[in-house]
């Protein structure tokens, strides 16, 4: 490969990278108005209404605000690190979308351990919160800080064998092989929603837990935390805590989608469906997945922190170990097991 | 190639740079994440071997758990530094002595491969890659069938450990209370509510 070329495709790579971080953005800006819009309907309230037709431009308004605000570094902190935290939060939180495919074809890296390089990153995230957590120098950031890491680690381990399961079943760890290998002729019937019925409950309480969301959010539990490890949190910093949250929600959504829900497949396999573009389907899902997680959030409350270490380690872990042994099983059994 | 070759000195570079930070930087906290650092690294170098599942597992492991471990004894701790340098002096001996020794084996093991290439045995599964495998399929080839035992040694030694701590920490600590989940979800609108009458003025009986 000459030098000249080698430019190209660096050039090509920055510009869809770049294209995908707008894209994602403004994505997520949209979907944080919606998380806000569908808790005020749950609560019989308006949302936020005023900024733009319907409060359109809401989070934008926000995000001004935010940059322009002082950041405030508390005196005891360790400034450095303190201002570090957010930034590896959020670049962690972004760097997952890098191996998503949208599409056929559309993901920037169609990397041969896409979900391995997913898990790899998302367990990296925690390092964002325990930085932000120590380096604030406060009691209430600290314990928010060690409990986002002992809840983050403890759900892995079970998200990381519903992945097992969902492996198994589709013999490969490429992201866009998973999604082809749902592609059967029943459509919506075929992905493994259906057939890890159970793995997908468990996966999907694992991802509100994972991205500290309610029912799980103790680590920002404002009624014993204030607000956990962002107390010390101002402006852009703080911005850049709640835009990681919020791509770590969505990447959870991205990441469902391609695991259950088929990715970008249409799901009723024949003519008029399958023209639209996969792109659509993978938003459309990915967005009601994202629907889902609103409405936990305005229906379900708050657990108690040892309720949910004893849901982590006494109810998941054992269930999905055994779903592991039995998908394992029943593959090889009716020989459905791939390249076998 | 070039590019290979920038990319594997900036790896390096970094991963190098990192490790010196690990035992100059006066914060433990700071040591620990140039820790981490040194780790990304070197998973780094390993993607451009071509052995990306070892990468992930790296960072994985030992970045996304051993690590935040690490990170939570040395701030939870409150190691004094200072102290600990106290006895520099008296260390320096064996330090130095570890240290040779260690130089003195890398050397060897380089020198021995550049020496007599053939003393190296042939790893099974190396020609995994022009069996057209990517290297998760290879590495789950070789490991579940070739050292299946010594696999699951390896796992019962990890679940010894484990026990080990469990037994060492475990205190029986008397006046905890615990909650039943059973018996609490069990628990009807009769049993935990009763509703009476409360004459005026008299109150009731708790």
């Amino acid at each position: 490969m000459t030098g000249l070329e080698t430019l190209g495709t660096v050039l090509l790579l920055a510009l869809k990278s770049f294209v995908l971080l707008a894209a994602l953005l403004v994505f997520i800006a949209y979907a944080l108005l919606a998380d806000r819009k569908i808790w005020a309907a749950v609560q019989l309230r308006r949302g936020p209404n005023v900024v733009g037709p319907f409060g359109l431009f809401q989070s934008f308004a926000d995000l001004l605000k935010f940059v322009l605000k002082e950041p405030v570094i508390p005196a005891g902190a360790n400034k450095a690190i303190f201002l570090l935290a957010p930034m590896v939060f959020a670049t962690l939180a972004l760097a997952s979308w890098a191996v998503i495919p949208l599409a056929d074809g559309w993901a920037i890296a169609d990397i041969n351990v896409g979900i391995t390089y997913i898990f790899a990153i998302s367990s990296l995230g925690v390092y964002g919160v325990i930085m932000g957590g120590w380096a604030s120098n406060s009691k209430y950031a600290f314990l928010g800080a060690l409990r986002s890491a002992a809840q983050m680690i403890s759900y892995e381990v079970s998200l990381g064998f519903v992945i097992i399961c969902v492996l198994l079943c589709a013999g490969s760890l490429n992201l866009s092989r998973i999604v082809m290998a749902q592609d059967t002729s029943l459509g919506i019937l075929g992905w493994y929603w259906l057939w890890l019925f159970p793995m997908f409950i468990v996966f999907f309480i694992s991802a509100l837990a994972e991205t500290n969301r309610p029912p799980f959010d103790l680590p920002e539990a404002e009624s014993e935390l204030v607000a956990g490890y962002m107390v010390e949190y101002s402006s852009t910093p703080y911005l850049l805590f709640m835009l990681g949250e919020y791509v770590a929600i969505m990447t959870m959504c991205a990441l469902g989608t391609v695991l259950f829900l088929g990715g970008w497949l249409s799901p009723i396999p024949f003519a008029p469906f399958t023209w639209v573009p996969g792109l659509i389907w993978f938003a459309l899902k990915a967005s009601f997945l994202f629907f889902m997680i609103a409405m936990v959030k305005s229906i379900v409350p708050r657990y108690r922190y040892d309720q949910l270490m004893r849901l982590g380690w006494k109810v998941f872990l054992p269930l999905s170990l055994v779903s592991v042994v039995v998908v394992a099983f029943v593959l090889k059994l009716t020989g459905l097991a791939p390249g076998a | 190639m070039t590019a290979a070759a920038a990319f594997f000195y900036l790896f390096a570079g970094f991963a190098i740079a990192s490790g010196f930070m690990v035992i100059a930087a006066r914060n433990p906290v700071t040591s620990v994440l140039f820790l981490i650092l040194a780790f990304v690294n070197a998973a780094g170098l390993f993607v451009l071997m071509g052995a990306e599942f070892l990468a992930m597992i790296l960072v994985v492991v030992y970045v996304g758990a051993v690590a935040v471990l690490f990170l939570f004894v040395v701030m939870m701790l409150d190691v004094d530094f200072a102290a600990l340098r106290q006895g520099f002096q008296q260390y320096l001996p064996i330090g130095g002595l570890i240290g040779a020794i260690f130089a003195i084996e890398l050397i060897l093991v380089v020198g021995s491969w550049t020496i007599d290439p053939g003393i190296v045995r042939t790893p099974i599964g190396s020609n995994a890659a022009s069996e057209g495998l990517t290297n998760t399929q290879a590495l789950g080839r070789v490991l579940y069938t070739e050292y299946a035992y010594f696999f699951q040694i390896a796992g019962l030694v990890l679940l010894v450990a484990m026990i080990g701590a469990i037994v060492l920490t475990l205190r029986d600590r008397p006046g905890v209370k615990r909650q039943n989940i059973a018996v609490q979800n069990a628990r009807t609108q009769e049993m935990a509510v009763e509703n009476r009458k409360v004459p005026s003025r008299q109150g009731v009986e708790v």
